[in-house]
């Protein structure tokens, strides 16, 4: 099959949906790879480095267009793009369908097949070719690096002759694959990282990238299904607005990447918060595109506010590193092409019956089939929330008081039941048996106690001696010898023979086995 | 020469005493070599208070026996392999089962003379009862060594109706010991004998290879309380008190293991795993297999390494290999440790005891609640031969059969290796999630070849 990649004709798009790597990629498959030249040149790959990849350049999009079996692009399809869809062609890209009915509608009407790469399920087998992901890494990566452009400080503290400088505070509100990835590089710039979701069960991912979890003392699960966030109740709403108040003062670097599928962005920093913000502050909204998380964001527009705090709501992050973009995301269309091309033989097979192809066909033989059913295999297992907010002293206080009660009055009930089995046994048994139970019964407790101690490493060194001591048992074996019987007699020197057999096996290999134990 | 009653008495004192000292050292690596010395002073203490005591003669029958023992012992000791423990002290364990039934037979053959009839009932329970733990200890032992050995099958031997069977040859003896008080005669006794040989047999047969660390230390337990047994037979306190110590011991550490796989006691002594209750998650995905390059190379770029063995190690007998691997990546300053799980292996404490024997120090092999907390910041974990104590079905599937049970959480470092010989199943024959995991990569062959072949990359 013949893989073709058009320029892209979005204004300041300069990705590109095939790298001269990602080339390489799909000719191992068994596919040849167009591309329209200039397509690259935006993202730093001109024609040449195509040309020494194997891939034909074409002059213009309409020659592509017509030549190529599969097109795989960035953008969605623009209107006099798909004029040139037909049924024998497939187009990979961008299309969020749930947005663009009309021109998912369209594109139907061509018959051609649409796999939309933003479709793709969130199942671990389709991670790489999870390019909402890799895009998103990017963004949350660019959204820390804007912001440092914008903001007039270091991000890291220092101590200089020249002055003491204070480490930066960034806040990071959504800790998504954006957030985490701009916690991340936060992090590594050397500012105070803090991070809010509304997903309790993030917290451990936060603090795993070193960043500071604001909790909530509330008890909601933000989570919905597939990883990803859901809406939230009026309270807990406010309870995280009040939370957010309270970083403003502090915090001089805000960046939102609060998302929640299919709806409009949530409103989460207000304007009155913008205002408390200390001037030359930087909002970065990555949420901009679906009308931001914060009350002044313009999309595609950096402005200042009237106090001072810069707010960006660029939507172009990942075009503005094409070259990193360009290359992740044409990874994850060969990935898809892989996948597409189970045998490697340069012949696309459409299963729809596999889950992650079958979630990102859009459109297939002149149907629509979005929406997809759900995968059949449960993208991640629903988690349970994570992290209770911290006893106090006195409620843990009252929690053992209890516990300790409880256990005092299943010892009490205990303790009754054996002394009614005693009185029992004192009533019937001999002198003689009472005065061995006794014992008995303070070598039991002595054994119980004894035994707690062990430290787990010396399980079987433990084992092995009580083993040789149990040997113990010769001694009722020699006090039979001597009996006269000789049935009783042969008996008690077998008896004796292996008992003896055992305290030596025993005691030995204990030794051997301690021997070895030994401190680096 | 003969000791007198209170000289004796006065040296089983020092030898219990000596015991509990022996027990309680163990509760630490250096204090445990100590400890066993004060278990061998007792042990002879007692055999020679007890020799040169009242009612024993000192004639060839009892040097002998006590010199071909100490032999046959030192030799066992010596040649068994650590990897051969678990069946060593199973086999052990038998003796003192058989020996118990013995003595509660010669006590039924020779009973003791002047006793009022309330002892002469008393004296009759307890060889009954001394003679069925015995016998259970006995068979149970056989077959857990058999099973530990590999002779036969690992797997649970399932009879339609075990519980029932079970509880008629209970019920059987007991009325066989009704009869027994009767004076019926001693047939009532070995007829006993061979049900309770019957029944030690069919309880460990029921149970699977994955529970043999608790099948152990229960026997262990119950060869103690048949030494108790014996001892309120021949109204000797030693034995008492000392078959008390072990019995609680080997209880104890039976409800240790249960709690660490999650199991009820009872469901393990009774066998039987408990079938799923419900459908278990399918695992999708596929096992990406490794070779050695890729995890050396995988080593060379790690700065911290936990290593989790199994049993698999314990039969590719790769300790020795583990530990030069450790001793090389410690060398170029990476931190390695072990996390080891307590069910890991066949015996309570197996895997420290080979680790011990490969010279690996025992500070850096760690308990699973010390180093759970560490592995999501570990880069590379080496899993080698262990499989449902690393199974994250466990935590994630709530139908799976082992849900519940405490695992090791590998999945949450940067990159886990296994070390495995094919793809079957574990023990417990469940599928486990972890091969199938993203960051998982499987290092196909026997654990022994595939760490040496390793070791080559590795300088």
């Amino acid at each position: 099959m013949k893989i073709g990649t058009p320029k892209e004709i979005t204004a300041d798009e300069a990705r590109v949906a095939m790298t001269p790597t990602s080339a390489a990629r799909l000719q191992k498959l068994g596919h040849s790879c167009l591309i329209q030249s200039g397509a690259g040149k935006a993202a730093g790959f001109n024609d040449d480095a195509y040309r020494e990849a194997g891939v034909e350049v074409v002059a213009d999009a309409d020659a592509l267009w017509k030549a190529a079996d599969v097109i795989t692009k960035v953008r969605p399809p623009e209107a006099n793009e798909i004029g040139l869809l037909d049924q024998s062609k497939t187009l990979i890209s961008f299309f969020y369908p749930a947005q663009n009915e009309a021109l998912l509608a369209d594109t139907n009407s061509s018959k051609a097949t649409l796999l939309a790469m933003d479709m793709v399920p969130r199942i671990s087998r389709a991670q790489k070719m999870d390019a909402l992901s890799s895009m998103a890494n990017i963004a949350g990566y660019r959204a820390v690096i804007e912001a440092g452009n914008n903001f007039g400080r270091f991000f890291t503290g220092q101590i200089t002759a020249a002055g003491k400088v204070p480490p930066a505070k960034v806040l990071v509100i959504g800790a998504g694959v954006a957030g985490l990835s701009a916690i991340g590089t936060a992090q590594s710039l050397g500012a105070i990282v803090r991070a809010f979701d509304v997903r309790p069960e993030v917290a451990e991912q936060i603090e795993s990238m070193g960043a500071e979890f604001l909790f909530l003392d509330f008890n909601e699960d933000g989570a919905g299904d597939g990883g990803y966030a859901a809406p939230s109740s009026p309270e807990f709403r406010e309870k995280q607005l009040a939370c957010f108040r309270e970083q403003a003062p502090e915090v001089d670097i805000v960046i939102t990447t609060a998302l929640i599928p299919g709806r409009d962005a949530p409103k989460l920093w207000l304007e009155d918060m913008v205002k408390l913000m200390k001037p030359g502050s930087v909002i970065v909204d990555l949420a901009a595109e679906r009308g931001g998380n914060c009350d002044l964001t313009q999309m595609d527009k950096k402005i200042v506010s009237d106090n001072g705090v810069t707010v960006i709501g660029y939507t172009d992050f990942p075009s503005r590193m094409a070259a990193q973009s360009s290359e992740l995301y044409s990874t994850n269309i060969a990935h898809m092409l892989a996948d597409l091309t189970p045998e490697k033989d340069g012949q696309i097979n459409h299963n729809m019956e596999d889950d992650v192809i079958r979630g990102a066909t859009a459109s297939h033989a002149g149907e629509i089939t979005f929406p997809p059913p759900p995968p059949k295999v449960a993208a991640i297992a629903k988690q349970t929330a994570a992290k209770v907010p911290e006893q106090t002293p006195e409620e843990i206080a009252a929690a053992e008081a209890l516990a300790a009660k409880k256990a005092g009055w299943r010892q009490i009930g205990l303790l009754c039941v054996g002394a009614a089995f005693m009185w029992l046994l004192g009533n019937y048994a001999p002198a003689s048996f009472m005065q061995h139970f006794i014992v008995f019964v303070l070598a039991v407790f002595i054994g119980f106690q004894v035994i707690w101690n062990v430290s787990h490493a010396l399980h079987t060194p433990l084992m092995a001696v009580t083993n040789a001591i149990s040997g113990i048992i010769i001694l009722g074996a020699l006090l039979q010898l001597d009996s006269g019987n000789g049935v009783v007699t042969l008996l008690a020197g077998i008896s004796v023979l292996i008992a003896s057999i055992n305290v030596v096996g025993g005691f030995m290999v204990t030794r051997r086995m301690l021997q070895m134990f030994q401190k680096s | 020469m003969t000791l007198t009653y209170e000289l004796q008495v006065a040296a089983y004192i020092t030898a219990a005493v000596l015991f509990i000292l022996s027990l309680g050292g163990l509760s630490d690596q250096e204090s445990a070599k100590r400890g066993v010395w004060y278990g061998i002073v007792g042990m002879a203490i007692a055999v020679l208070a007890t020799v040169f005591g009242a009612g024993v003669s000192i004639g060839p029958v009892l040097i002998i026996t006590l010199i071909i023992g100490a032999i046959v012992g030192v030799v066992v000791a010596n040649r068994v392999e650590m990897t051969g423990m678990p069946q060593l002290v199973a086999a052990l364990h038998s003796f003192v089962g058989l020996a118990a039934v013995f003595i509660g037979i010669n006590s039924d053959l020779s009973p003791p003379a002047n006793l009022i009839p309330a002892e002469v009932v008393i004296h009759e329970i307890e060889v009954f009862i001394g003679v069925f733990i015995g016998a259970i200890t006995f068979t149970g032992s056989i077959v857990a060594y058999a099973k530990l050995a590999g002779k036969v099958g690992g797997s649970a031997l399932i009879l339609p109706g075990r519980h029932v069977w079970n509880l008629l040859i209970v019920a059987a003896c007991i009325g066989l010991l009704v009869m027994y008080m009767n004076h019926a005669g001693s047939w009532t006794l070995y007829l006993m004998t061979l049900l309770a040989f019957v029944l030690g047999a069919h309880l460990v047969l029921a149970i699977g290879g994955a529970d043999m660390p608790v099948v152990v230390s229960m026997l262990n337990s119950y060869s103690g309380w048949a030494a108790a047994a014996t001892g309120f037979l021949l109204g000797n306190d030693l034995l008492i008190v000392v078959g008390a110590l072990v019995g609680s011991s080997g209880a104890i550490l039976s409800y240790i293991m249960c709690k660490a796989m999650n199991r009820q006691f009872l469901s393990v002594i009774l066998g039987g795993f408990g079938g799923p209750s419900g459908e278990q998650l399918a695992i999708e995905g596929e096992q990406i297999a490794i070779d050695a390059d890729g995890v050396a190379a995988s080593l060379e770029d790690a700065d911290s390494v936990v290593i989790v063995p199994g049993y698999g190690m314990a039969v590719a007998q790769a300790q020795q290999s583990v530990s030069e691997l450790t001793r090389r990546l410690r060398a170029k300053g990476k931190n390695v440790r072990f996390g080891i799980h307590p069910v890991a292996g066949r015996l309570p404490g197996h895997m420290n005891v080979l680790l011990a024997e490969a010279k690996v120090p025992y500070d850096i092999v760690l308990e699973m609640d010390e180093i759970n907390d560490d592995l999501p910041e570990t880069d590379v974990v080496i899993v080698i031969g262990s499989n449902d104590i690393v199974n994250p079905a466990a935590q994630e599937d709530p139908n799976s059969p082992i849900a519940g049970m405490p695992v090791l959480e590998v999945w949450k470092a940067k990159q886990v290796f296994v070390s495995k010989r094919g793809q079957g199943t574990g023990y417990s024959g469940i599928e486990n999630p972890l091969f199938f995991k993203e960051n998982t990569r499987m290092f196909y062959g026997d654990a022994k070849t595939s760490l040496d072949a390793l070791l080559a990359k590795i300088t």
